[in-house]
């Protein structure tokens, strides 16, 4: 039988795909001879929008970047917005700070293993088994901020309340919960037979691709290199803890799986010694509403899905200049293309699910 | 190494190329441009392309380049002024692959050629659309604030 190349149009919507992308495929058969991904079908201009937003007018459009992880993106902003203000969180702000960030960085590993493993046909069970744990992470926010998924917690000088005895209790025996619901994770798929078959040796990434395609994030970690921005340029108060950055060896699919399994452990480890040390005090710094930022700045820090980058330009006016926000996910995802060259459509989605993509952040 | 002595090894080993440190970035000229990214790449390391964007400065565009090394430990940012009438510069997606989606949108976002880009198409916006809308003289649909005083 004589096969002809094929072109198939996969997405903008489409299950495996993780929001709107639209990927063209040429096809050989079931091999994938090229791919183009298009992006922006959620492109809303909140690099315009913040040229006529104030700094603080704009904290909440942050949230609607990687909607997924909205608090690592608050932060990143305000850590940045700080930067270039030259002003400093107090010590109760800065704890605070890390023990959401890592709250939420389980919340956001969670369906992005949970996703990954639907996508290889682990039909709703690690799904409903992730959606609720993670609810309990997004109670404690509800709880914290009255909001379950967009935050708008952390602000410029601090955030916007203060932890009650109540959700101190709650964080506790979260910690405690899920400290033995990522061994049932363990069980029911790292060592799954099925599930390795499926996503061992897909989609390798090495350290050298990872390097000039500027992969960050557990991405980059899966291929052995062993970098996070919490380590390598603490910021808050990262370098009071103790915690390891898990590596990868193969940079294979399964890798990028393991290791957000392992980070997920250290987060818990983290949030447990920021509870232990959390001094007393004010939770914001009395800082203006109105700033008048000059100069230029670049702040990273680590988002779930790697170096969440801020580049804000000012002019001594009351907008910025120009702000732009280098987002993890649209550096990871534009190394798909000659990432899935040659690989069947069902790996294709294996290797796409891995590299765990929000489009909120890509398209901005 | 700081980023004071990558300027001084830079204006040694491209006496012509003018290079020139300023307290927001290092400055190149334009023609300059394949063979300073060239040297940061094959001679001091530069192992990343982590950011690369534009600012429109009224008149004339800045094309801002974030590259890391992870063996030193310095992020260098490198500005390359373009004049409004002549928005030309030599693409670097030779040397860093994440150059293409990175200039691809700034070509979208501010109409930047980047010459030898292999598809230097739009990303985010339609295909076919004229406007570039992160330039300042852009007049989109949407609510203008007036600055807070």
């Amino acid at each position: 039988m004589v096969t002809e190349e094929l072109i198939v149009n996969m997405g903008p919507q489409h299950p495996s795909t993780h929001g709107v992308l639209y990927l063209e495929l040429k096809l050989d058969g079931e091999i994938i001879v090229e791919c183009r991904p298009n992006i922006g079908y959620l492109h809303r201009s909140i690099e315009k929008i913040a040229e006529n937003r104030t700094l603080v007018q704009f904290v909440p459009f942050t949230d609607r970047l990687d909607y997924l992880a909205s608090m690592n993106d608050n932060l990143g902003f305000c850590l940045a917005a700080e930067k270039l203000l030259q002003i400093e969180a107090p010590a109760r702000a800065q704890y605070l700070r890390v023990i959401v960030a890592e709250l939420n960085r389980i919340a956001s590993h969670l369906l992005a293993i949970s996703t990954f493993a639907q996508d290889l046909g682990a039909y709703a069970t690690p799904l409903f088994f992730a959606m609720r744990d993670r609810q309990k992470v997004v109670q404690i926010f509800d709880e914290l901020c009255g909001q379950r998924l967009t935050y708008n917690y952390i602000r410029i000088g601090g955030v916007a309340g203060d932890m009650t005895p109540e959700i101190a209790r709650m964080i506790g025996e979260f910690v405690l919960y899920f400290r033995k619901m990522v061994n049932d994770y363990d069980e029911l798929l790292t060592h799954n037979i099925i599930f390795k078959v499926r996503s061992k040796g897909i989609g390798i990434i090495s350290k050298e691709f990872a390097l000039d395609y500027a992969v960050t994030g557990p991405s980059l970690r899966a291929s052995g290199f062993k970098w996070d921005v919490r380590k390598d340029e603490p910021y808050l108060v990262y370098d009071k803890f103790d915690f390891d950055v898990p590596v990868g060896a193969n940079g294979d699919a399964w890798d990028r799986y393991y290791v957000r399994i392992q980070e997920m452990r250290e987060s818990l480890r983290i949030i447990e010694q920021a509870m232990g040390a959390i001094p007393e005090g004010d939770p914001v710094a009395k800082v203006n509403k109105v700033f008048r930022p000059s100069g230029e700045v670049y702040m990273r820090t680590e988002s779930p899905r790697g170096d969440l980058g801020f580049y804000i330009v000012g002019t001594g006016e009351t907008f910025p200049y120009r702000l732009k926000i280098r987002a993890p996910s649209f550096s990871n995802i534009a190394a798909l293309a000659p990432l899935i060259k040659g690989l069947n459509v069902s790996d294709a989605v294996c290797a796409l699910g891995s590299l765990d993509i929000v489009m909120g952040e890509i398209d901005r | 190494m700081d980023i004071a002595a990558l300027v001084q090894e830079l204006q040694k080993k491209a006496p012509a190329a003018g290079v020139e440190l300023t307290p927001t970035g290092v400055v190149i000229r334009r023609d300059d441009v394949p063979l300073v990214f060239g040297l940061l790449k094959g001679e001091f390391s530069f192992e990343s392309l982590q950011c690369l964007t534009a600012v429109d400065r009224k008149g004339t565009i800045e094309v801002v380049y974030h590259v890391y090394s992870f063996t030193h430990r310095l992020m260098a940012v490198l500005k390359v002024v373009l004049a409004m009438d002549d928005l030309n510069v030599a693409s670097v997606n030779g040397l860093w692959s994440s150059a293409n989606w990175f200039e691809r949108e700034v070509y979208d976002l501010f109409g930047v050629k980047f010459t030898g880009h292999p598809d230097l198409r739009r990303i985010l916006n339609p295909e076919g659309w004229t406007e570039h809308p992160l330039r300042k003289d852009f007049k989109g649909a949407g609510v203008v604030l007036k600055p807070v005083k």
